[in-house]
C-alpha cells in the first residue's frame, strides 16, 4: 500500500526502480487503463465478501441486534452451537473425517500417479478412462447402491466409512492431477540416481518426492476441504448425532434455526473459519496443480 | 525406465480395489435394483418387476420429465453464466498489479465453503426480516420483507446467484490455469505488431483458451447436474417441486421415501444422460491419442 501512497507526481521524473526481488509489484503493462481491472474487481470482491460479512455479523452480535457493525463483540453464539447443540462433536468429527481423506488420498495418488507417469503396463489405458469416466458419476446417484454396501459391511454410522467412501470418490481425480505433475518432473535426475545404484524406490524418496511438495500440498487440501464439506454421504450414512459432521449439523440447525440465526452464523463461522484458511494458503498451489494438466484430461 | 514389472499393479491395486468396490459394483447394482420393487417401508412388496419402474418413469411420473427439464434449464444458465463471469474474474486476476495475491485469494475463496455452508450464508444474507433486502429497504430501496426464496417467481434467480457465488471462482481458478501457461512472447509480439487489447485477447488468449473452455464446460455441465447439496439445502427442491434437479428426486427418493427401486430406475435415467457427456467429453479431450 505505501508504494501506491508514496508515488511521486506524474510529471517528476521519477528516481530509476531499485530492481527488487518481489516480481509482482512490478508496474501493470498498460498502466493507463487500471479501472478497466479496478472497477469489475471491487464490484466482484463486494459480491464475495458481503455475504461472508452478513455470516460474521449474525455470529457475534447479540440475539435481536439489528447493528450492522457489531460493537461490543458477543461471543454468545458460539457457546451455544459449540456447547448445547454440539458442533464441538461435529468438528471433531469433521477434522478426523478431513485428515483422514487428506492422508490416503494423497497416498493412494502419489503410487498410483507414479505408476501412470513413469510405466508403461498393459491395461494403462483402460485404467486411466475408468478414472476419468468416474468424473462423471453423480454422488447422489450412488447413494443407494452404496447405502446397502455399507450397512453390509457395517460401516454406517462410522467416520471409518465416511472416509473410505470419500476416498474412493475423490481418488480418480486427484491421482490423474498427481500422475500430471510427475510426468513434468524431469525423469533423468532419477535415472541418474539409479545408474548410481539407489534403487527405484530409493530414487523416487530421495529426488522425485522432494520436487513433489507443491502437488503434495495442492492434491491434500484439495481432498481437506473436498472432505470437509462433502454431505450427501455423511447425511446419508451417519444418522447418530455423534456421528455428525459439520456440514450436516448446520444442515440440521438450518430447519430449526429459522429463529435463531445468531446460532445458524455462529455454527457457519466455525465451520468455514478452517477451510478458508487452509484455502487462502494453498490456492496458488492449486492454479499451479491445475495447470500441471488435470483439465486437459 | 519403462520394463515390464509388477510394480505398476502393486501401486495402483488399492485404488483398482477401492474404485471397484465403491464405484463400479455400486453401478452394477443400480442396473439390478432399478428392475426390483424394493422399497425398505414396504418389504413384504419386493421382488422383481421387470420393467414396471422405467414405465412409470416415462409415462406415469410428471415430476421425473418436470425434474428433467429443471435439470437442463438449472445447467444451461448456471455453466453458461459461470464461463462468462469465470473467464472475464480469470483475466481480472490474471492481469500484474499490487495486492493480486490477496484479491486471488479473496475473490476464490467461497469455492472452499461450497454446499451447506454456502446455503447457511445465503439464508443469512437473504432472509425476509435482518437480511440485506431488509437493510436495502430501510435505506430507501426496495419493499421491506422481500423474500426471495419463499417467492416462487425469484426462488430460481436466486439460487442461481448463490450457485454463481461459489461457482464462478472455481471456473475461474480452472481457466487462470489456462491462462498462466500462455507464454509472455505472444503477447509481446502482438504488441509489437501494434494489436490492441482486444485483438490480443481474440487472437493469442481465446484461441489458446479453447480446449480448456470446451472442457472445463462439460466438466462443469456435469457436476453442475450432479450437485445436489445446495438446492436441497436451499429449498429442499420447492416450492411445489418447482427446483427439484434429477439428482435431488433420487436422493429424495433415496432418502425420504426409501424407495430403492424406483430410485434406482430414475439413476439409470440420469447415467443414460451422463453418458453422452462423457462420450463428448473424451472425444473432444481425444483421449487415446496421446500415449
Amino acid at each position: 500500500m505505501t508504494e501506491t501512497l508514496t508515488r511521486p507526481p506524474v510529471d517528476a521524473a521519477p528516481p530509476p526502480r531499485q530492481p527488487t526481488k518481489r516480481r509482482r509489484r512490478a508496474v501493470a503493462e498498460e498502466p493507463g487503463k487500471p479501472w478497466m481491472i479496478r472497477v469489475p474487481l471491487v464490484l466482484y470482491l463486494l459480491f464475495t465478501l458481503i455475504p461472508f460479512y452478513w455470516m460474521l455479523v449474525f455470529a457475534v452480535r447479540p440475539a435481536g441486534s439489528t447493528q450492522l457493525v457489531p460493537w461490543p463483540i458477543s461471543l454468545e453464539h458460539f457457546d451455544t452451537v459449540w456447547n448445547d447443540i454440539g458442533f464441538g462433536i461435529f468438528f471433531y468429527n469433521s477434522v478426523v473425517m478431513g485428515l483422514g481423506v487428506l492422508v490416503f488420498v494423497t497416498i493412494l495418488s502419489v503410487m498410483g500417479g507414479y505408476a501412470l507417469a513413469r510405466f508403461k503396463f498393459r491395461g494403462q489405458r483402460v485404467f486411466l478412462l475408468a478414472m476419468l469416466c468416474s468424473q462423471f458419476i453423480p454422488g447422489a446417484m450412488m447413494l443407494i447402491p452404496l447405502f446397502v454396501i455399507f450397512k453390509g459391511l457395517g460401516l454406517l454410522n462410522s467416520i471409518t466409512g465416511l472416509i473410505i467412501a470419500e476416498v474412493a470418490f475423490q481418488l480418480p481425480l486427484s491421482l490423474i492431477l498427481m500422475a500430471g505433475f510427475i510426468r513434468n518432473i524431469s525423469v533423468e535426475l532419477e535415472e541418474a540416481a539409479m545408474v548410481d545404484g539407489c534403487s527405484r524406490t530409493r530414487a523416487f524418496f530421495a529426488v522425485v518426492l522432494p520436487q513433489l511438495k507443491p502437488a503434495l500440498v495442492a492434491v491434500g487440501s484439495f481432498a481437506f476441504i473436498g472432505a470437509w464439506n462433502q454431505f450427501l454421504f455423511a447425511l446419508m450414512f451417519a444418522t447418530r448425532q455423534d456421528k455428525f459432521t459439520l456440514p450436516v449439523g448446520l444442515s440440521y440447525t438450518l430447519g430449526e434455526f429459522n429463529t435463531d440465526f445468531g446460532a445458524l452464523a455462529a455454527g457457519g463461522v466455525v465451520a468455514a473459519v478452517p477451510v478458508v484458511l487452509v484455502f487462502a494458503v494453498v490456492q496458488r498451489f492449486l492454479v499451479q496443480g491445475l495447470s500441471a494438466g488435470a483439465v486437459k484430461g | 525406465m519403462r520394463t515390464r514389472t509388477w510394480a505398476p499393479y502393486a501401486l495402483i491395486a488399492p485404488t483398482l480395489v477401492l474404485m471397484a468396490v465403491f464405484l463400479v459394483y455400486p453401478i452394477g447394482s443400480v442396473v439390478y435394483y432399478s428392475l426390483q420393487r424394493y422399497n425398505v417401508t414396504q418389504p413384504w412388496k419386493n421382488g422383481f418387476a421387470g420393467l414396471d419402474n422405467f414405465k412409470q418413469m416415462l409415462f406415469d411420473d410428471p415430476l421425473f420429465w418436470q425434474s428433467l427439464a429443471f435439470s437442463a434449464k438449472w445447467v444451461f444458465v448456471e455453466v453458461s453464466l459461470q464461463l462468462l463471469l469465470g473467464l472475464v474474474l480469470a483475466l481480472i486476476v490474471n492481469e500484474t498489479f499490487i495486492g493480486r495475491g490477496v484479491a486471488r485469494a479473496l475473490v476464490f475463496s467461497p469455492w472452499a465453503v461450497s454446499g451447506v455452508l454456502t446455503t447457511g450464508i445465503w439464508i443469512l444474507l437473504l432472509n425476509p426480516s435482518t437480511g440485506v433486502f431488509q437493510v436495502l429497504s430501510e435505506w430507501g430501496v426496495g419493499s421491506p420483507g422481500t423474500s426471495v426464496l419463499g417467492n416462487p417467481d425469484t426462488v430460481f434467480d436466486a439460487l442461481v446467484v448463490t450457485e454463481l457465488w461459489r461457482g464462478v471462482p472455481f471456473f475461474a481458478i480452472l481457466l487462470l490455469a489456462d491462462l498462466q501457461s500462455i507464454p509472455k512472447d505472444l503477447y509481446e509480439a502482438a504488441s509489437v505488431d501494434g494489436a490492441s487489447r482486444w485483438r490480443r485477447f481474440t487472437s493469442v488468449t481465446l484461441p489458446h483458451l479453447k480446449d480448456a473452455i470446451i472442457l472445463s464446460t462439460l466438466l462443469r455441465a456435469v457436476w453442475e447436474f450432479n450437485n445436489v447439496d445446495l438446492i436441497y439445502t436451499l429449498t429442499g427442491g420447492g416450492p411445489a417441486n418447482q427446483t427439484t434437479t434429477l439428482p435431488l428426486y433420487v436422493a429424495r427418493q433415496a432418502v425420504d421415501s426409501h424407495n430403492f427401486g424406483y430410485g434406482s430406475a430414475l439413476t439409470v435415467a440420469g447415467f443414460l444422460i451422463l453418458l453422452f457427456f462423457s462420450i463428448a467429453y473424451l472425444r473432444l479431450s481425444k483421449f487415446g491419442s496421446r500415449a
